[in-house]
């Protein structure tokens, strides 16, 4: 029985999106379990990794094994951080790594895979539309996960998102280093979020969700950004 | 010359009837085009000697293209939903596409000893074997191969091994021509552009765009783009090349150490033509296509078909194992090119990239390469494969340099991979190779900086409260939408980006903590 996680939060929720942070503790705690923050924690070094720095990479990837080696289970509202963790550090650690990435898990993995829960008691109303974040399907592949808890939410209407595989055109540096090839992915993004006609689009990723809802409000596009854990905590 | 023949004697059809009357009836005005009609120029990227420029640069005519980009989405679009659907329904996929992996991996592994048997194997039936360190050499071996035979034209089966080692230019260099006999690369060539797609170098040009292209290079004013008229064309164009072509030459799908058969595989029946035809037959493969075994073509001849097109089988495999009298090209020369390959095999995670059966299913799901085609990537090896294999078969430098970082990481192309590369694990690796051989910019000093900051928890919160206070002059109503000149002003062009809030996480925690 676990009744004890460390949270992740990220360094990208820590500073920018302190909401969905909150948000993760409100789900957590609403289901009895008690959350530590380790606040030495800083980022896990995917940037850097994904950026052709591996020395820096590697450099906090042991940070972040020192840091998380002392708890059970390590939980972050993040598929490409999870990611970054679970698939990448065994190889850039040599091994080396404690265990903690077999122990860290995404939001909704932790939830549905590892407490087996997926009605985490929201009342969020909306019509709600979800894009699967390309590291959390493709690398960390958490499935219909986040999917299963949004059903659960009586007050939430899943909407079909065209083409919802296809990849927003984040991908962390390419945004700016390949800025007209990105907006162009981006372009397609909004105008399936807009076909479908929701009022949220979900996903559990906020660098994602940074690109997407940097686009609607650019566009004027009247949806609104939503990481899963927010509307699991509502 | 075919010029002025036209279609006659075809049924056209009831549907395209006002288009493709006989050619003796008088004929709307649009179709009485001047034989020599000026071509639209070509995209720029795309023309045969295009300079080339960095990925994002080359992008951004491309991007500016609606018209090529919707060919390219439309094209891979079905080409996908096609490879979709077949691989759907093989329940070994999986399996397979592991053994793919592994016998690759084999051949890679100790591709010393698989040449030197695939060498004997092509000697002792008969063949020529001839080994050439780089694209010089290889196009120095071909042309005096040609010139050996006394011949003044090719004919060519489509291959990426001579497009990549720019085969055409030194033998019209060496006055001999070369006929390319794929439909695409027909195409491609008459157009004077280079591919822009492994499988359909034509990818990028409609039906119409092709049609004024014959009307103009074929001599054939009346020609419509009914495909079927379209194809009519280019076949009685090519027939006379089949059958006055005293050499042909080839590129490789596989070439099996054990036995020394080469494999051809492709859908037109023009490679059928050009390797059994000719009297003289030249292949040029790349070392990477060996394989251990005859046998270990089972597996590959079912992941490609179904990879490639979206097809169960492919219409025509051709095998040929040296010569034989009487039958089929009475000499044989098999041209084994190095060009980089050794280079990647030499470094352990790049070298999967060498697995690549060259099918093209991830170009077909990239989205980076559905909004760019494939000239951006100046390399005939253009999408996510190309962004691996081109930066190592040339070297990490100049404009090629920028292809690892063409990508989102999406990694779309790895789930689809017949042999299992892993791209996105091999794009990282090559940005970190670029990264280390070029000077730091402003993005390599701010990760380095960010690599610092983030190393201590002191140092991290001071970079939150240093962006906090940097922000604002920008920030207005918890938004930055006006950006200083810099890397965010990239961002910036198309996306708003959210001010940073007057509250972290961890101060938020902290103050919660102090409140318990």
């Amino acid at each position: 029985m676990i009744d004890r996680v460390a949270l992740f939060v990220t360094c990208l929720a820590d500073t920018l999106y302190p909401e969905v942070g909150k948000a993760t503790v409100t789900v957590l705690e609403r289901l009895g379990i008690e959350v530590v923050f380790p606040v030495e924690q800083t980022c896990c070094g995917q940037m850097h990794a994904n950026s052709g720095y591996p020395g820096e990479a590697e450099a906090l990837a042991r940070r972040f094994v020192e840091i998380f080696e002392p708890y059970d289970v390590v939980v972050t509202p993040s598929g490409s951080c999870a990611a970054q963790v679970r698939e990448h550090f065994p190889g850039l650690l040599g091994g080396d790594d404690g265990g903690v990435p077999a122990r860290t898990w995404e939001l909704s993995q932790f939830l549905t895979g590892v407490l087996g829960v997926e009605d985490v008691g929201s009342t969020y109303e909306g019509t709600v539309a979800y894009h699967p974040t390309c590291h959390s399907l493709r690398l960390l592949r958490i499935g219909d996960a986040p999917l299963r808890l949004l059903r659960a939410v009586p007050g939430v209407e899943l909407v079909d998102l065209p083409a919802a595989e296809e990849c927003c055109g984040f991908g962390g540096t390419f945004a700016v280093k390949n800025a007209a090839v990105s907006a162009a992915m981006l372009d397609e993004k909004l105008a399936a979020i807009v076909a479908s006609g929701a009022d949220g689009v979900c996903a559990c990723d906020s660098s994602c969700l940074m690109h997407i809802g940097g686009g609607l409000r650019r566009q004027g596009i009247d949806v609104r950004p939503l990481h899963l854990a927010e509307i699991l905590a509502w | 010359m075919v010029g002025g023949r036209g279609p006659g004697g075809r049924n056209p059809g009831e549907r395209l009837k006002p288009l493709s009357a006989p050619l003796s009836a008088p004929l709307p005005a649009p179709l009485r085009a001047p034989l020599r009609a000026p071509l639209p120029a070509p995209l720029p990227g795309a023309a045969r000697d295009a300079r080339p420029e960095s990925f994002p640069q080359a992008a951004a005519a491309a991007l500016a293209n609606p018209r090529v980009r919707a060919n390219i989405r439309h094209a891979t679009g079905a080409i996908r939903a096609k490879r979709a659907a077949v691989v759907a329904e093989v329940p070994d996929w999986e399996l397979l596409r592991t053994a793919g992996a592994a016998i690759k991996d084999e051949a890679l592994t100790r591709l010393d000893t698989v040449l030197v048997e695939l060498e004997s194997s092509v000697e002792a039936a008969g063949g020529m074997v001839h080994w050439a360190r780089d694209a010089a050499e290889a196009n120095e071996l071909v042309v005096a191969l040609v010139r050996a035979e006394g011949a003044d034209e090719v004919v060519k089966v489509k291959s990426l091994a001579t497009d990549e080692i720019r085969l055409n230019e030194a033998l019209e260099g060496a006055g001999i021509r070369p006929i390319e006999t794929d439909l695409a690369e027909l195409i491609v060539q008459l157009a004077n552009e280079r591919p822009s797609h492994l499988l359909v170098p034509a990818i990028h040009k409609n039906r119409a765009e092709i049609c004024d292209l014959f009307r103009d290079r074929l001599g054939l004013p009346h020609l419509t783009d009914d495909p079927a008229e379209l194809a009519e064309a280019a076949r009685l164009h090519l027939r006379e090349a089949f059958l006055r072509a005293r050499v042909a030459i080839s590129g490789a799908n596989f070439a099996a150490a054990d036995t020394g058969t080469i494999c051809v595989v492709e859908s037109e029946g023009n490679g059928r033509m050009c390797t059994t035809l000719p009297e003289v037959l030249i292949t040029v493969m790349g070392i990477e296509k060996a394989i251990p075994r005859f046998r270990d073509l089972e597996v590959f001849l079912q992941l490609l078909p179904r990879s490639a097109t979206g097809e169960r089988m492919n219409p025509y495999t051709s095998l040929w194992t040296g010569v034989r009298d009487g039958d089929g090209p009475q000499r044989f020369h098999l041209v084994l090119l190095d060009a980089g390959r050794t280079r990647v095999l030499a470094d352990p995670a790049g070298r999967p990239a060498l697995r690549c059966i060259r099918c093209s299913a991830c170009i077909n799901v990239c989205p980076v390469y559905r909004q760019t085609g494939g000239h951006a990537y100046h390399s005939p090896y253009a999408g996510p494969i190309g962004a691996i294999l081109a930066p190592q078969l040339e070297g990490e430098t100049g404009a090629v340099g920028s292809l690892p970082f063409a990508s989102s990481l999406c990694g779309a192309c790895y789930d689809v991979c017949p042999v299992k590369i892993d791209i996105p694990s091999i794009l990282v690796h090559e940005r970190a190779k670029v990264v280390a051989r070029e000077r730091p910019g402003v993005e390599g000093r701010a990760l380095k900086h960010l690599g610092r900051a983030f190393a201590t928890r002191v140092g991290y919160e001071r970079a939150q409260r240093l962006g906090r206070s940097l922000q604002r002059p920008v920030a207005r109503d918890g938004w930055i939408t006006h950006f200083p000149p810099g890397p965010l002003a990239a961002w910036g062009r198309s996306r708003d980006l959210p001010a940073l809030p007057a509250q972290t996480f961890r101060e938020w925690w902290e103050s919660r903590d102090d409140g318990a």
